[in-house]
């Protein structure tokens, strides 16, 4: 109340027409004062202790005591006062429910007034008076109101019924409210219908199963033409309305788009994005070869730049949609880009947003232009915007080819003018262009030296480490370079520490005379001196990988990396479809689903894009060909959990978009480079697939059609002559001959090889140790790490004897899937640690799918067929097995031998489907359907599974079996 | 929907709060306040979102307006409602500042539970609400049962903008086209972006519920009425048309019958209102052009000269010139010469501010100035903000040119003959920059 009292001086100013007098009243005792002038016989005086009740109440001060007075000022026939005592009710009638009730007889009274204001008024104010008493005498003045001649009356009550819904549904369905106002929305008045609409949608929310807004061509065609008549807020309710239908057919979908499109040259930017909205959703139904389509493509542009004048507020929305609808659809404003220029006076949450849509608008077409604009920016004043420039400009040469050498220059134009966190930028953005173009601009080099003192972020530093270690044999004095940063090596941050760890070490590996010294003192510190477990792990591993073999330490290390793709912060597909239907919304500004930040049952529904009907049409997905520049499909990081979560769980929806990308070496962890790393050390040797490494975790694993890149593992280990000694042929499924996992060479004079079994439901793991060392060893152990299926040793590795020079041991371990899980790339892969006296040894294998299948797997006919058909044809998969010569019940028998069971054959004009099941030991069913044709060597295979990561590798089982 | 709606004074303390949804507590007032409006950093979003609730704010002169809700609400439309909000009491009790706010709480509460009904926003029209919420108190107990049913009709009708029954005497319009001409210019004289905003701006006087047709120079509608055949018009009119990109219009305008015929159809508001809002693009004339050179002389010296060139017919005049010409943060004097009007260096603006009442067309200009800079260490070089310009001019820079405002009136007998017609063309600079 200060500024109340501050006010105090200029009364005398004021007229009797101010009433900012009421704000004034500061003195204790008020509350008795007041109710004593609300008792008062004058009116006159009466109305003024309102206002000043009502004043009291809006700065925050508890006036509650004078609820009976106030209430008892409400038998009056001066609409201003009563308007005043129902503000003050509908504040304080919750916490004094029981005198509450002396209103209602007033307001059921008002109900009845012949004045249709004060009919409208009291049905209002009744709704928000949240007591449950009053509710109950709500119900008869409401249902009138409803079927009131007046339609002021009647769009009260229909905003009135979704008031009371909120206070309590149940009441509102017994009643019969909701039929009422489905009525309303076939009556003649618009401002009716729109408050009837927005009424309906708002309880709709709440029951998202209900059919409440029973959508139909009838109804559709009643709001449309609603749509031209009433307000402009009536407009949006109806809109948005719109947005939650599906029209059947694209000729329906056309019809609306051609009545919605004249909004968009409606004054309130609201209308125009609501009608945006309806067109994005609608267009998906389109044919893209229709002419329509086109037209309304290119209708669709001004009005989305028009928005871009409105003030600076409705920019940010308008900009935060353009954004979304960019991504889903560039060709809309693909000859645009000038209009998103930023300037000098618009806000700051203007300009960053505007800079974002300029880098997704930037091609080949305009970069010249986006380039002059983004160096411009560079030197502005706002130190965000100044970074975000300067990251847009390595953007753009990512994304655009041709236009990287031109940004290089202007990244080091920038770095000459020294602003210390332009340099920093620019440092971190040309590491990533030196991912994306090796060997092209490695001349800059010397420039960005000479700025290593001025670099103080954590970003920055690691970059510049990053590249000083990846170019050391091109910089003389890279060993100094790296040893100025070691001698502050604890007050780095990890990222700095893990950064410098591994450039010293490549330093090491391409000059390994000079740097002897500079390596162990980094491994020292990582290793000994440090509490970062990510740091320690990464050092112990290096100094393991240096001491044992420096060759394969340079293969580690030294690995060619995957460029890095060109869009990476593309929304996910999924969710920008479901943002598309948001659009205008909330959603739309924060960029993510409602559930993630509304409380309770409302908006928890997920919206989606209807699916395209045209014929012809139905193999082109709407997400991929229309992404413009970027043909790849974005890269999503799927988190291990959910993935984990999709293969265990049965009940779980197939993961949506499984498209694993290389995480950045830069951010690799310890746990990344023991996945990583080691694969590709070992990779060389086993089955000779050198796709295995690192690249592996490029190729989707989901996509059957990956086969190719994939190692088809069994056949190629099949294909290796038997190593080792071999155990005795087991009976029923087969086994493959052993492969050497381990080589000598890497183990200190241990080799080991070996294979997998499964005999009689137990699952072994069989191999030979050889020593090739001249010492005996002995106290063997082995370990596994964490992997897909959970395979652990059930005991401890069986070698009593110590294994003398020259001589072989073979060895069964019997394996539980009891143990710690964590989806492995591939799938079946399995990484494994053997110690012995010398030393710890760690070599990565690959077990055949079928050591899962488990004895009960054979699933019953009607589970069968349900099954089949309650799996979406997504994940199906089909494979080809050639060169099988094996009728259909040999080849029956022979996988029933593997565990994989036959259910029905069905012989169909010369062509035997044999129908099979698997059950794996984590629960995961893989129904399989086979098709013979007589006298063809070539099997077609058709894979379903709720897990569809699994299908390729139930395949490779398929064929060893056959084939062997 | 709107679960709430406060507004602040520039301290932060609340001058009105109305709360629609039980969702939306007292606390969020305070939110507001202590997470925006005493926010240490500048404001970076309109939009804020504080444990789990929105806030959607903006600001007129030093006062904060804000709405609340904590649901999934049409986020466009609570800002469109909030600048309506603001137009509504602007028209009611003039500029939105403290004082006035305060003066007038009891009518902005009586706005507030008629325009927002449980958060949606219901009829917002002036005309339409001074019909019964004036500032007079309330006349309802002394109106006639048909005036009640005309409010009501009126207010949930589907003409909600205007009121039966006006009578003029002399019927009469005035139609402003009102441009604001937009340029970036590289320091080369190279046109970066240019754009014309245009506003049509009606006031009408008129009687009765008269139907008004509006007709341009729009290319469109000319080109189809030259392929149509109409020989008398096309010849002399062809020539002078215009592309515009887009147009928007006021609610009043038939929008479908724009999008089937592109003619612009309407029953007016009474009184003063915008009726279309347009932008173009192509073939703007810009009328003015800035050359800049700025050379620096050492470290503690600049030499700037600027010259302007007026590019439009040498019989029309264009007032108000203004060239703002930035000078350096540690700027120590500054000496200008220049050939018309007055410069003045203002160090606060951090700005040689150079002023020229008057200037014909096909004239040019020049000022020079040398500013001392102070020597500093500060690694970060100068930004060199644009050079921008004010100036009004009495033509549309767009082309633009209004062909027609037809009145048709059939129940009263007044023709389109009678009623009295003004236009004017005024044409502004938005943000009219070059660099330097």
């Amino acid at each position: 109340m200060e500024w109340a009292s501050q006010l105090c001086e200029n009364r005398g100013l004021g007229s009797k027409m101010t009433d900012s007098k009421y704000f004034t009243t500061t003195k204790k005792g008020e509350i008795f004062e007041l109710k004593a002038e609300l008792n008062s016989d004058k009116k006159e005086k009466k109305k003024e202790a309102v206002k000043k009740v009502i004043a009291s109440m809006t700065v925050g001060k508890d006036v509650s005591a004078l609820f009976p007075d106030v209430v008892n000022c409400m038998q009056t026939d001066n609409l201003e006062l009563k308007k005043l005592v129902y503000l003050y009710l509908m504040n304080y009638a919750k916490s004094q429910p029981d005198m509450a009730i002396m209103a209602v007889n007033t307001f059921v009274k008002d109900c009845e007034d012949p004045n249709p204001l004060i009919r409208a008024l009291a049905v209002r104010t009744m709704g928000c008076i949240r007591v449950d008493k009053i509710t109950e005498y709500l119900c008869e003045p409401l249902r009138k109101c409803l079927k009131d001649e007046d339609p002021y009356v009647r769009k009260t009550a229909a905003v009135c019924v979704a008031k009371l819904h909120d206070i309590n549904a149940q009441l509102v369905e017994d009643q019969g409210f909701l039929d009422t106002l489905k009525d309303l929305i076939s009556d003649s008045n618009p401002m009716v219908v729109a408050n009837a609409v927005a009424a309906l949608s708002e309880i709709a929310e709440s029951h998202p199963n209900s059919n409440l807004l029973d959508l139909n061509p009838q109804t559709i065609n009643k709001l449309l033409t609603a749509l031209n008549e009433c307000t402009e807020w009536g407009q949006i309710f109806i809109l948005d309305c719109l947005a939650n239908y599906t029209p059947r057919d694209d000729r329906e979908s056309q019809s609306i788009c051609e009545r919605v499109t004249p909004r968009l040259s409606h004054a309130n930017s609201a209308v125009v994005l609501s009608a945006v909205k309806v067109l994005m959703k609608f267009m998906e139904m389109l044919p893209k070869d229709l002419d329509y389509y086109g037209t309304l493509l290119k209708k669709l542009a001004p009005p989305l730049v028009t928005l871009l004048s409105a003030e600076p507020e409705l920019q940010y929305v308008a900009l935060r949609n353009i954004n979304l609808i960019v991504q889903k659809r560039p060709e809309i404003l693909k000859h645009e880009m000038k209009v998103f220029f930023v300037k000098y006076n618009d806000p700051i949450y203007v300009k960053l947003e505007k800079l974002d849509i300029m880098i997704r608008l930037a091609s080949q077409a305009n970069i010249a232009q986006v380039l002059a604009e983004l160096k411009e920016y560079a030197t502005e004043v706002d130190v965000d915007f100044v970074r975000k420039a300067v990251r847009a400009i390595g953007r753009c040469a990512i994304k655009v080819e041709q236009s990287a050498e031109r940004c290089v220059s202007t990244l080091l134009d920038l770095i000459q003018t020294k602003v210390n966190y332009v340099v920093q930028e620019a440092i971190v953005v040309i590491k990533d262009i030196f991912r994306k173009y090796p060997n092209k601009y490695e001349s800059v080099i010397a420039t960005l030296c000479e700025n290593l003192d001025s670099l103080d972020e954590p970003e920055a530093r690691a970059a510049m480490i990053w590249i000083v270690g990846e170019y050391a044999e091109r910089i003389d004095n890279a060993d100094e370079l790296l040893e100025s940063f070691l001698e502050g090596f604890h007050d780095e941050s990890t990222q700095v520490q893990l950064q410098l760890l591994t450039a010293i070490v490549k330093l090491f590996l391409k000059k390994p005379t000079e740097t002897q010294e500079l390596v162990q003192q980094v491994l020292s510190l990582a290793t000994q001196d440090s509490d970062n477990p990510d740091l320690r792990d990464r050092g112990y591993i290096y100094w393991r990988l240096l001491s044992t073999d420096p060759v394969a330490a340079k293969e580690v290390v030294l690995a060619e990396k995957p460029l890095i793709s060109e869009e990476t912060d593309l929304i996910e597909p999924t969710l920008l479809e479901e943002l598309i239907c948001h659009i205008g919304t909330l959603a739309s500004v924060y960029h993510k689903p409602p559930s993630a930040f509304v409380e309770g049952s409302r908006g928890v529904q997920h919206k989606r894009l209807p699916a395209r009907t045209g014929s012809g049409e139905g193999a082109e997905s709407p997400d991929v060909g229309q992404s413009g520049p970027s043909e790849a499909p974005p890269a999503v990081i799927p988190s291990q959990g959910d993935l984990l979560g999709d293969l265990l769980n049965l009940d779980l929806a197939p993961p949506t978009a499984t498209v694993p990308s290389v995480q950045p070496s830069m951010q690799m962890g310890a746990m990344d480079l023991l996945g990583g790393g080691l694969d590709s050390l070992l990779g060389g040797d086993i089955g000779g697939s050198p796709s295995m490494g690192a690249g592996l975790g490029a190729a989707p694993a989901a996509m059957p059609a990956a086969l190719g890149g994939a190692p088809a593992v069994g056949g190629g280990l099949g294909d290796l002559f038997d190593l080792g000694g071999g155990v005795g042929m087991p009976t029923g499924s087969y086994v493959a001959p052993k492969t050497v996992w381990l080589p000598a060479m890497k183990a200190k004079g241990l080799e080991i090889s070996g294979t997998f079994a499964r005999r009689g439901g137990i699952i072994q793991m069989d191999m030979s140790l050889n020593n090739k060392a001249m010492s005996v060893m002995t106290d063997f152990a082995i370990q596994f790490n964490r992997n897909s299926f959970g395979l652990a040793p059930a005991g401890p590795l069986q070698v009593l004897t110590p294994l003398s020079p020259n001589q072989t041991i073979d060895v069964s371990l019997p394996l539980s899937v009891n143990g710690p899980v964590m989806k492995m790339e591939p799938l079946n892969n399995l990484q494994v640690a053997v110690k012995n006296n010398i030393d710890v040894f760690y070599f990565s294998c690959q077990y055949p799918l079928s050591l899962l299948f488990v004895e009960d797997g054979k699933m019953e006919r009607q589970v069968f067929l349900a099954t089949w058909k309650d799996i979406p044809n997504d994940n199906e998969a089909q494979f080809q097995i050639k060169d099988i010569h094996l009728n259909s019940d040999a080849a029956s028998n022979k996988l029933q031998g593997s565990n994989i069971f036959t259910i029905a054959k069905r012989t169909v004009e010369g062509q035997d489907m044999l129908y099979q099941s698997v059950k794996l030991t984590n629960g995961i069913w893989i129904l399989a359907e086979m098709r013979i044709q007589t006298g063809n060597p070539n099997y077609t295979l058709s894979i379903k599974c709720r897990a569809p990561e699994v299908a390729q590798f139930v395949y490779q089982c398929y064929e060893l079996v056959l084939k062997n | 929907m709107i679960g709430g709606l406060f507004i602040y004074n520039h301290k932060g303390e609340v001058l009105i709060s109305r709360v629609y949804r039980d969702d939306i507590g007292r606390n969020a007032v305070d939110a507001f306040r202590v997470n925006v409006i005493h926010a240490r950093q500048q404001v970076r979003s309109p939009v804020t979102n504080i444990a789990r609730t929105s806030f959607f704010h903006i600001k007129r002169s030093n006062i904060w307006l804000a709405a609340v809700t904590k649901q999934n609400v049409n986020a466009a439309m609570v800002f469109e409602f909030l600048y309506k909000m603001c137009d509504v009491m602007t028209a009611y009790f003039g500029k939105i500042s403290e004082e006035n706010i305060k003066n007038n709480f009891v009518l902005i509460y009586e706005l507030l539970d008629e325009i927002l009904d449980f958060g949606y926003p219901q009829n917002s029209e002036t005309g339409a609400l001074k019909t019964f919420i004036t500032q007079q108190g309330i006349k309802g107990q002394v109106r006639t049962k048909e005036e009640q049913s005309q409010i009501t009709s009126q207010v949930t009708g589907q003409i909600g903008w205007r009121r039966e029954g006006i009578k003029y005497r002399r019927n009469e319009l005035f139609l402003d086209v009102l441009e604001s001409v937009n340029l970036l210019m590289s320091p080369q004289g190279q046109v970066l972006s240019a754009h014309v905003s245009g506003r049509v701006v009606m006031k009408s006087y008129l009687s009765g519920m008269p139907e008004c047709k509006f007709g341009m120079n729009d290319k469109i509608v000319i080109d189809k009425q030259g392929k149509g055949g109409t020989t008398d018009d096309s010849g002399k009119s062809g020539k002078q048309s215009i592309a515009i990109d887009d147009c928007t219009f006021h609610q009043c305008v038939r929008l479908s019958k724009f999008d089937s015929e592109r003619s612009i159809s309407f029953i007016p508001p009474d009184g003063e209102y915008e009726l279309m809002r347009y932008r173009t693009t192509k073939d703007i004339i810009l009328p003015f052009r800035v050359i800049p050179l700025v050379r620096e002389v050492g470290r503690t010296k600049l030499e700037v000269k600027v010259v302007i060139k007026s590019n439009f017919k040498p019989s029309l005049l264009a007032q108000k010139i203004e060239v703002r010409i930035p000078t350096p943060l540690n700027t120590s004097g500054v000496q200008v010469i220049c050939m018309k009007g007055k410069a003045k260096y203002k160090a606060s603006e951090n700005a040689i501010v150079w002023k020229i009442k008057r200037m014909a067309g096909m004239k040019e200009s020049q000022i020079s100035a040398e500013i001392e800079l102070l020597p500093t260490n500060d690694k970060k070089k100068w930004a060199r903000p644009p050079i921008s310009m004010n100036f009004e001019v009495p033509f549309a820079p767009s082309g633009l040119k209004v062909r027609y405002l037809k009145v048709f009136e059939s129940k009263l007998n007044y023709s389109d003959h009678d009623v009295i017609k003004w236009v004017r063309y005024i044409g502004r600079s938005g943000i009219y920059e070059t660099r330097c």
